[in-house]
C-alpha cells in the first residue's frame, strides 16, 4: 500500500465515478482490518503510530469515494480543475430563482403543515437529483468535460441542501 | 456555533425582509448563491429618479449569519447611490457582525448579491456596467 496513492488507487479501483460500490466496501473492511490496532497490541510504539496513521488515511478516502458529491469533487481535483465553491456566488439566475421559489415551498409547506405537499416537493428533488448524477457519469467518465461536470456539481450541491431541508421540514411535522 | 449579539438581532428581527414586484418602477433584483452550504439570497432594490436607492428588500435562505449579512445590507444601501453602494465591501460587513473565519462567505453573498442587483438595475435602464 502507498500512502501517498490517490483514493482510487488506494482502493483498486479504476478512477471513475460510476463506482462499485459492495467492491468499495469490501476493499474498506478488508483494508481497515489489516490495520486495525488489535493486531498491533503487542508491536512497537512506531507500528502502532502506522497503522494508526493508516486507519485515519483509509477512513478519509472511504468517506470521499463513498458520496457521489465528494466523489464528483475529487474527482475534478484529480483532473487538475478542482471545483471553485469558495468565494464563487455567480450561478445562472434562473437556476437561483428557482432555488428560491423551492426553498419557498417548502418553508410554506412547513408552515401550513402540508405533509403531502414535501412529500412531493421530496419525491421531486430526488428524481431531478438522480437524472443529474447520470448526466454527471457521463460528463466525468465518457466525454471528460470537467467545466461543465463542475457546473452540474454546484447546481447538484444546491439540491442536496434544499432536499436536506424537505427533510427536516418532513421531520419536523411527523413529530 | 455562538452568533454575535448583532448577528442574532438581525436573526431575530429581520429588516426588510420580502419582496418588491418585479416590474415595478425602478426596482432591480440580486440573486446569488454558495454552493458550499447551498444559502440562496436574493436583495432588491428601489432605485428613485435621482439614482438614490431609497428602499431595498432580502429574503435568504441560509444560515442566521447569512440572514443577518442580508438584512444589514438593505439597512446600509438605503439613501446610498449605487456607485457608493457597490462600495461596501465583505469586510465591512463581517467586522459589523463579528463573523468568524468560516463565516465569511456570508458576507461576501451579502457584498455580491448587492452587485448583481446594481447591475440588473443598470442593464434594465441601459446604464453602461
Amino acid at each position: 500500500m502507498d500512502f501517498n496513492a490517490d483514493h482510487f488507487a488506494l482502493f483498486d479501483l479504476p478512477r471513475e465515478f460510476r463506482i462499485d460500490p459492495e467492491r468499495l466496501d469490501k476493499r474498506y473492511r478488508e483494508m481497515q482490518s489489516m490495520v486495525h490496532p488489535d493486531r498491533y497490541a503487542n508491536a512497537s510504539e512506531k507500528e502502532k503510530r502506522l497503522s494508526m496513521q493508516w486507519a485515519t488515511r483509509i477512513n478519509e478516502a472511504y468517506q470521499v469515494l463513498k458520496a457521489p458529491l465528494s466523489r464528483a469533487a475529487y474527482l475534478l481535483r484529480l483532473s487538475g480543475e478542482p471545483l471553485d465553491i469558495g468565494n464563487n456566488t455567480a450561478m445562472p439566475p434562473e437556476f437561483l430563482a428557482e432555488q428560491m421559489e423551492w426553498r419557498e415551498a417548502v418553508a410554506e409547506a412547513r408552515l401550513a403543515r402540508e405533509l403531502t405537499g414535501l412529500e412531493q416537493l421530496y419525491h421531486r428533488v430526488k428524481q431531478r437529483m438522480k437524472r443529474s448524477y447520470e448526466q454527471l457519469a457521463g460528463l466525468l467518465d465518457d466525454q471528460a468535460d470537467y467545466a461543465l461536470a463542475g457546473d452540474r456539481i454546484k447546481r447538484l450541491m444546491f439540491l442536496d441542501r434544499l432536499l436536506s431541508e424537505i427533510d427536516s421540514a418532513m421531520a419536523a411535522l411527523e413529530t | 456555533m455562538t452568533y454575535s449579539s448583532k448577528v442574532m438581532d438581525h436573526y431575530e428581527n429581520p429588516r426588510n425582509v420580502g419582496s418588491f414586484a418585479k416590474d415595478e418602477e425602478g426596482v432591480a433584483t440580486g440573486m446569488v448563491g454558495a454552493p458550499a452550504c447551498g444559502d440562496v439570497m436574493k436583495l432588491q432594490i428601489k432605485v428613485n429618479k435621482e439614482g438614490i436607492i431609497e428602499d431595498a428588500r432580502f429574503k435568504t435562505y441560509g444560515c442566521g449569519s447569512a440572514i443577518a449579512s442580508s438584512s444589514l445590507v438593505t439597512e446600509w444601501v438605503k439613501g446610498k447611490t449605487l456607485n457608493q453602494a457597490l462600495e461596501i465591501k465583505n469586510t465591512q460587513i463581517a467586522d459589523e457582525l463579528a463573523l468568524p473565519p468560516v463565516k465569511i462567505h456570508c458576507s461576501i453573498l451579502a457584498e455580491d448579491a448587492i452587485k448583481a442587483a446594481v447591475a440588473d438595475y443598470r442593464k434594465k435602464s441601459g446604464e453602461p456596467l
